[in-house]
């Protein structure tokens, strides 16, 4: 079972370098909204230099956000292949073989969950153009942190590929569910100015806690807000989050092939 | 153990399957025996790819049986799989993978590694003859190449039981010749059981049976001669200027079932070496050219189906 998780996860970082497109496409393209984004509405939006978080620049303040993106774009890339692999590519000859299906999920998580932390790492090697000093210390945590959330979103893009039929309704779903997640996570702007209902959405989104997480330890004075819950919290519920993702993943597909 | 020995590859049991309110199989038995290849023609459309899909365990049974070997898919599918070699209609490979990296996966899926591994890969690149193109990607392979990669790979743990789905598809005829041989190949050495679905007439008549599937019914069973020679009749052949005119007048003038088909004339019959002189004395001028011969799997199936295969 072990061999099989393993082999699942070094063939999907092989494949990925061995496709530059998309190392351009996951980590090129959240790099250019950070820099684009960042330094526009850093400057049109400021009202003064009191007004926090953006009195510290919003490059600064978008900068977990990025992190986040990058791993959710690769979470994406390396979960929306499921869809063809399983019906006309490598995957069939792996659901016909004597593997538990939770190491077919595992395996294919794994691997993006490789890829994503790959990326991110190195986005972490900017840091310094948005004044943020990394320090040896703080690194193990952000990684550890990062891992989690990408296990998460790789766990949930797994998830929503098995059930869909088409790469059209991946699409679709990454529109209307993963890049709203995304924006209402915190990573664009913070839930203390933001009305009622988008607040309650953004409580109970998970990604709302990766991002907090990643705003709590990344050494700056103006990432954090000041309203984020415990480390300890937010890692808690990116790692309940996780498992459930896992489990669904593995229920969906041992129930492959038995609906009538 | 012993017991087990004596069951046959295959064995299916009023196997049926629903789509919703489509019905693609309506309750089908048979058998497959040890050693033999076992062809599965029908038109596509007819339940083949939904007895592929059960077989190979992506479709769950839910209403009749499947053994394989003695053991009962449904409740014991890991145990089938590991007898099964599936070989997909489109290649089960990762393109951007070379054939040796494609080979290692598959090793370490069923969990095979190490040495052991080294040794079945190079085993089963000689038996294809893939050993110069190992470290090839995958996607840069032809059709037929990618064919032969897929059939080592599926060989790779020594399967009881091979599956393929259509394999001759999208093949030339000098690759097709190729899969064959290497398909008895195996059987003869190893003792391999072999269950082909096809759509082609030539593909079935080189199996040792033929089951004949027909809108999700088994229609025929059998040795492919002993399919043909159930009709007993031999098939003419008429090429003639106008066979809209001279279709009917043959079928008035002899009181037989005369059928036009791809603009030439159709006629089942018996002793048909001598109907062919009568023919031709009968309408002298009107017949380009008269062939006849023993009936083809391709009668056998309108014969049982009324309708044609293509």
């Amino acid at each position: 079972m072990y061999f099989a998780i393993w082999t699942l996860w070094t063939r999907d970082i092989v494949r990925f370098y061995r496709q530059r497109s998309r190392v351009v496409g996951a980590l090129g393209s959240p790099v250019v909204f950070w820099l684009l984004l960042g330094s526009g509405l850093g400057t049109s939006f400021r009202t003064g230099p009191e007004d926090l978080p953006l009195a510290g620049g919003y490059l600064e303040y978008f900068y977990p956000g990025t992190l986040a993106l990058i791993v959710l774009f690769t979470a994406i890339f390396s979960t929306i292949s499921v869809i063809e692999d399983r019906e006309t590519g490598f995957l069939q000859g792996v659901l016909v073989a004597p593997v538990p299906r939770s190491a077919i999920v595992l395996g294919k998580i794994l691997g993006g969950t490789t890829l994503a932390l790959l990326q991110a790492m190195v986005f972490l090697l900017l840091a310094p153009l948005a004044n943020i000093q990394l320090t040896l210390s703080v690194l193990p945590t952000i990684g550890l942190i990062l891992t989690i959330l990408a296990f998460a979103l790789t766990g949930l893009g797994f998830s929503i590929a098995w059930a869909m039929d088409s790469t059209q309704g991946f699409h679709a779903i990454m529109n209307l569910l993963l890049i709203p997640m995304w924006i209402l996570s915190g990573a664009v702007f913070p839930a203390a100015g933001a009305a009622g209902w988008i607040k309650v959405i953004m409580l109970i989104n998970p990604m709302t806690y990766g991002i907090a997480a990643l705003r709590t330890v990344i050494p700056s004075t103006t990432i954090a807000t000041g309203s984020e819950p415990p480390l300890v919290f937010s890692v808690t519920v990116l790692l309940v989050f996780s498992a459930v993702v896992l489990v669904v993943g593995t229920i969906l597909v041992r129930r492959t092939g038995r609906t009538k | 153990m012993s017991s087990s020995k004596l069951c046959p590859a295959v064995t299916v049991s009023a196997l049926k399957y629903q789509y919703g309110e489509r019905e693609a199989l309506r309750g089908i038995d048979f058998e497959v025996g040890r050693g033999e290849i076992f062809g599965v023609l029908g038109p596509n459309g007819g339940g083949k790819t939904t007895l592929f899909k059960l077989l190979s365990t992506l479709l769950c049974p839910v209403d009749g049986e499947i053994r394989v070997f003695g053991e009962d898919l449904a409740s014991n599918p890991d145990r089938v799989r590991r007898q099964l070699g599936v070989v997909f209609q489109s290649p089960a490979l990762d393109i951007r993978l070379t054939v040796r990296e494609n080979l290692q996966h598959q090793g370490h899926i069923y969990g095979l590694r190490g040495r052991e591994l080294t040794s079945r890969i190079q085993g089963v690149l000689d038996l294809v003859h893939l050993t110069n193109r190992m470290n090839d990607l995958v996607g840069s392979l032809s059709g037929g190449l990618q064919r032969r990669t897929e059939l080592a790979k599926v060989l790779l743990h020594d399967p009881a039981l091979l599956i393929l789905d259509e394999p001759s598809t999208g093949l030339d005829p000098g690759a097709r010749r190729d899969i064959w041989s290497h398909l008895e190949a195996q059987r003869r050495l190893k003792g391999t059981t072999v269950l082909l679905t096809t759509h082609l007439m030539d593909e079935a008549a080189r199996c040792d049976r033929v089951a004949i599937l027909h809108e999700g019914r088994l229609v025929a069973l059998g040795h492919p001669d002993a399919l043909t020679s159930e009709i007993g009749e031999d098939a003419i052949l008429i090429v003639t200027p106008d066979p809209e005119n001279l279709g009917p007048r043959v079928r008035k003038r002899f009181g037989i079932d005369v059928e036009i088909r791809d603009d030439r004339l159709r006629i089942t019959r018996c002793r048909a070496h001598e109907f062919v002189a009568e023919l031709v004395e009968a309408f002298p001028g009107e017949i380009d050219t008269i062939t006849f011969g023993r009936p083809t799997l391709e009668d056998v199936f309108l014969h049982h189906t009324g309708e044609r295969l293509e």
